[in-house]
């Protein structure tokens, strides 16, 4: 077993346990922390792919802003454990098996039916090579220079929905228009 | 080198776990970070076949997904906090009102 495998088993290990500690957790603030033990686990995925700039990209956003949103709303609400009410009773094992279902149906399709043939053998780019970074900026502003656009128009229109859905409505009570 | 089955593997399995978290739990915002893993998961896949492929297109998708799910993390939120003022409960079994 060379070291490159050693080191992806041990990372993938990490990264199952903490997505099944997502799952398991009762209070929700430990399963947010488990997600962000999760997302840097697979920035170093990134990274030993030759992909540093989204490697770090999973950090600030992923790792960074957004699970920072989670807490805060988790916090800020405070209702980080739900009281215990009747759940279905049938809702657990059956999820569990469908969810089984949906594994072994994927692994069937990607793995028997279309075998991916091969070790990646591209050798990765350097950390330090900003070749990469400048190709696929270049890439981003000439090919795919629309969804880019398109991104931005998006994320417009989440922050201004966000800011409306969250915002109380104070002309109605005083003024009654 | 690994072998990319075994990445797409790593990706499935995290994909099947992100669907079991959102069919077990009942807490929104756990739910909502299920779907962000399973968005990670998809874009783990994306990654490995840019690197098996080498191209740069799979690793700009992973970027315009990262801007969608942080589009969608803000509205989902958003949403949550809207419940929570209105109803005092984010259970998602409680939120059976449109029920005929």
């Amino acid at each position: 077993m060379t070291i490159d495998t050693l080191v992806f088993f041990l990372l993938a290990l990490t990264a199952v346990a903490a997505a099944v500690g997502m799952l398991m957790s009762k209070s929700a603030i430990y399963a947010a922390l488990f997600l962000i033990l999760n997302f840097v686990t697979v920035a170093i995925f990134y990274l030993i792919l030759g992909a540093p700039f989204i490697a770090l990209s999973q950090v600030t956003v992923y790792a960074g802003a957004i699970m920072v949103l989670f807490l805060f709303v988790i916090m800020l609400l405070g209702a980080e454990v739900l009281p215990p009410a009747e759940a279905l009773p049938w809702q657990r094992p059956s999820a569990i098996v469908l969810a089984a279902l949906l594994f072994f149906e994927a692994g069937y399709w990607l793995i028997v039916r279309s075998p991916l043939s091969g070790a990646l053998t591209h050798p990765p780019a350097a950390l330090n090579d900003t070749s990469a970074v400048r190709e696929m900026s270049a890439m981003l502003f000439n090919q795919y220079l629309l969804p880019f656009e398109v991104t931005s128009i998006l994320l417009l229109v989440a922050m201004v929905g966000a800011i409306i859905l969250t915002l109380r409505e104070k002309q109605k009570k005083e003024g009654g228009a | 080198m690994v072998p990319v089955s075994y990445y797409i593997i790593l990706s499935s399995v995290l994909f099947t776990l992100g669907v079991a978290g959102v069919l077990i739990r009942r807490n929104p915002l756990v739910i909502l970070m299920s779907v962000e893993l399973m968005l990670n998961a998809a874009n783990l896949a994306f990654v490995t076949f840019a690197r098996q492929y080498n191209t740069y297109s799979g690793q700009l998708f992973v970027f315009f997904v990262m801007t969608v799910a942080a589009a969608e993390v803000a509205i989902g939120l958003a949403l949550i906090v809207a419940i929570f003022r209105t109803r005092r409960s984010i259970d998602v079994d409680q939120m059976s009102s449109l029920k005929g």
